[in-house]
């Protein structure tokens, strides 16, 4: 596995290569068969968040505990940080301390850049403002190719504010190495024309972006997104993007529903499609920390190997 | 004073004169006495100095209109002096600073102060532009006839838009009455809040906020139709995009008094160039897309643009590691402007020899109402750039300038300033 991987450091998708994407769902399958108790024993796994998160932390912390990992709590507020440490003079601390492995979220894109290469120890990106959320979308592709089997030939259709979505983006970026088609769908404002050079498809026309998709991933929107005039109203926006059990029909028969949560039920889906059959919605939470293993063992064996 | 130095066998090339050809230049007391050839066995009598510019280009110093020298304010990035030696070693032998020092340049105390400092620091010449509002709030006029009076070369609030159509229509009434030209830094606040790029697919690729090209065109449009309303000279500064580019030919086809300048990193570099989130590429206006590129190439060579000018912004290492984000805008570009011109427009024959000393030295110091300099005929200060055409160096820090935010390091360019003089002294040479 480790062939295939040789990397310290998860900061995003879009450089990795299809092998290394695959060898991380194949891990993350394989862990979810059977893990082995205590391949992490003896590491340390610290949380770095500037940003708050329940579901992403927590996934990331049972995850480290199924391998044997000690974890080291840690938030911004009330730490050194608030005191004007810098990130980097923490993030040298906690490894003097023992750390091994950094998972960290960041509200700023691409804070994570400078601060991989200046430490030793592992650095995973949870999250980084609105450029990459790599493990979010590798769960994201581990619950697809359960169904699938493989991503060729598929198409995915991502509803929302791409515009301001790390999730959307490492969507799009593995995806299209692992051969599947994305149409981003929202409103201009939210998803601007120029996604198009990315590499994915865009329409407005929510109606046209579901007709015969494989899946759809619903993407929350946030409600500060209305202040700051990208959207008129929540209810306007629900009428002309909301996912419906109705659109949802549009897609293929067999198509499936995603979302990374937190729902806004009655804003971005229906409460009806988000609890209905195509629904994967648990499915995801559930091999979220599969796929978060399999990265911090990937990292581990990547940095330990190099 | 009547030092007497001969710069032999120099390609010359003064566009005002229309001159291009091989020939020795004497000069007396500071100021250019003679150019022909075959001067040096005639001239060099006892006491001359002679330079030998074989195979060099011999050009008029070069008038930048564009710089920050951030004195007063913020010395630790650049001073007067520095800024000065940087420009010196650029070639550049009169900088126009603009006005956003702390506190900003809009008053005859702050220029007298000012000019007193650069007559004991300064290197080269340095002009200096007033702010068009008090404070460059963009809601007071400052006093034009006073600052005339106190000696500011133009008027500008550049780093700030004047965001006011009605304050910019009497900024420019006022200013044609005192035979003062204005430079506006285009960029309407409403469409580039937040932005720290070009609004454009690598903005969302990297997840950053973008500031689109009809930010600037939408100002471009208006100072157009205002200077056309005024009938004032307005200069527009660093143009980025394609559409102000177009808009500016079509205005100056109808006879709009409208002049326009680029800089070295908007025609060399674009968006998709920037590394990460290095924060040495981020500036305003940002690098754009290859298209709005080759717009401002077509642009200097077709005299839409007139001048080339740096927008010299030094900045500290520390804020500049921010990321492209945090960091603030600008770039340096004194030691290296000259450089990447030849590299971009003379090697790749975009522009001519002459075309670039027009857009480097005649135009501008026009643009500025100078009369004695961007050429070298006799009686003109004697400022003289003297260029390897075909030197291949890489620009490196540290530099002349206190600082070194230029995504030019490290990037191999081909020409460069081997001596400058300023008034007929030696102010840089390899």
């Amino acid at each position: 596995m480790t062939k295939k991987w040789g990397l310290k450091d998860l900061l995003g998708l879009e450089r990795l290569s299809p092998a290394q994407i695959e060898a991380t769902l194949d891990q993350a399958a394989s862990f979810k068969k059977s893990a082995p108790k205590g391949l992490l024993a003896g590491r340390a796994v610290a949380f770095l968040f500037t940003e708050a998160s329940t579901r992403t932390r927590s996934s990331f912390e049972m995850a480290a505990k199924r391998l044997g990992a000690e974890v080291l709590s840690f938030s911004a507020a009330g730490s050194s940080l608030a005191k004007g440490e810098t990130l980097l003079d923490t993030m040298l601390n906690l490894q003097a301390v023992g750390v091994t492995h950094f998972v960290v979220r960041h509200e700023r894109s691409g804070a994570l850049e400078a601060l991989a290469p200046a430490v030793k120890a592992s650095v995973i990106n949870a999250g980084d403002g609105w450029h990459e959320h790599p493990t979010q979308a590798l769960l994201d592709l581990m619950t697809l190719r359960e169904r699938w089997g493989s991503f060729k030939g598929r198409r995915l259709v991502i509803l929302g504010d791409i515009r301001h979505s790390r999730v959307a983006r490492s969507n799009l970026f593995a995806l299209k190495k692992l051969g599947a088609k994305v149409t981003f769908c929202g409103p201009t404002a939210l998803v601007p024309d120029a996604f198009k050079e990315l590499g994915a498809t865009v329409e407005h026309d929510l109606e046209k972006a579901l007709k015969d998709a494989d899946a759809v991933n619903v993407l929350r929107l946030q409600l500060e997104r209305m202040e700051q005039g990208f959207v008129s109203s929540l209810s306007d926006y629900a009428l002309a993007y909301q996912l419906t059990t109705e659109r949802a029909d549009l897609m293929k028969p067999e198509a499936l529903i995603l979302h990374p949560g937190p729902v806004n039920r009655g804003v971005e889906i229906s409460s009806e499609a988000a609890d209905g059959p195509r629904s994967l919605i648990l499915d995801q939470v559930a091999n979220g920390v599969f796929a978060r293993m399999a990265v911090l063992a990937l990292c581990d064996a990547g940095r330990t190997h190099v | 004073m009547s030092e007497r130095i001969l710069v032999t066998d120099g390609l010359v090339i003064d566009p005002a004169r229309r001159l291009e050809a091989v020939r020795d230049i004497l000069i007396v007391g500071g100021k250019i006495k003679e150019v022909s050839a075959g001067l040096s066995r005639k001239k060099a009598v006892l006491g001359t100095t002679t330079i030998d510019a074989k195979g060099l280009w011999v050009v008029p110093g070069l008038v930048d209109a564009h710089v920050h020298l951030r004195e007063p304010g913020r010395e630790g990035d650049e001073t007067i002096a520095t800024g000065t030696m940087a420009a010196a070693r650029g070639g550049i032998t009169t900088v126009l600073a603009m006005a956003n020092t702390d506190p900003v340049t809009d008053s005859p105390s702050q220029l007298a102060f000012l000019r007193a400092k650069a007559a004991s620091d300064a290197l080269v010449d340095v002009l200096f532009a007033a702010a068009v509002s008090v404070g460059q709030q963009g809601e007071k006029l400052t006093e034009f006839a006073k600052l005339r009076a106190a000696g500011a070369a133009a008027l500008s609030d550049d780093g700030r838009p004047v965001m006011n159509a009605g304050l910019l229509r009497r900024a420019l009434e006022y200013a044609k009455d005192m035979g003062l030209l204005i430079i506006d830094h285009c960029e309407d606040l409403t469409l580039s809040a937040g932005a720290c790029m070009h609004d454009g697919s690598e903005a969302l690729r990297k997840g950053l906020k973008g500031a689109p090209w009809a930010a600037e065109t939408v100002q471009v449009a208006r100072d157009i139709a205002l200077c056309e309303l005024t009938g004032a000279r307005v200069h527009l500064a660093h143009l980025s995009a394609a559409a102000s580019v177009a808009a500016v030919r079509e205005a100056k086809k109808r006879g709009v008094p409208v002049t326009a300048e680029a800089c070295p990193h908007h025609f060399a570099l674009c968006d998709d160039m920037i590394p990460g989130y290095d924060g040495d590429w981020k500036m305003n206006p940002p690098l754009r897309r290859k298209s709005d590129r080759e717009a401002l190439l077509e642009g200097l060579a077709d005299g839409t643009i007139d001048a080339i000018s740096t927008d010299h912004a030094p900045h500290g290492c520390g804020p500049k590691s921010a990321g492209m984000d945090l960091a603030p805008f600008g770039v340096i570009g004194l030691e290296t402007s000259f450089a990447v011109v030849l590299t971009e427009l003379f090697h790749k024959k975009v522009l001519s020899r002459r075309q670039i000393v027009e857009r480097m030295s005649t135009a501008p110091a026009a643009l500025l109402g100078l009369k004695d300099r961007g050429t070298l005929a006799p009686g003109s200060r004697a400022d003289l750039t003297l260029v390897d055409p075909g030197a291949v160096w890489t620009p490196q820090a540290p530099y002349l300038s206190s600082s070194r935010n230029t995504p030019f390091s490290g990037r191999r360019l081909k020409g460069r300033v081997v001596k400058t003089l300023f008034a007929g002294r030696v102010v840089h040479a390899l």
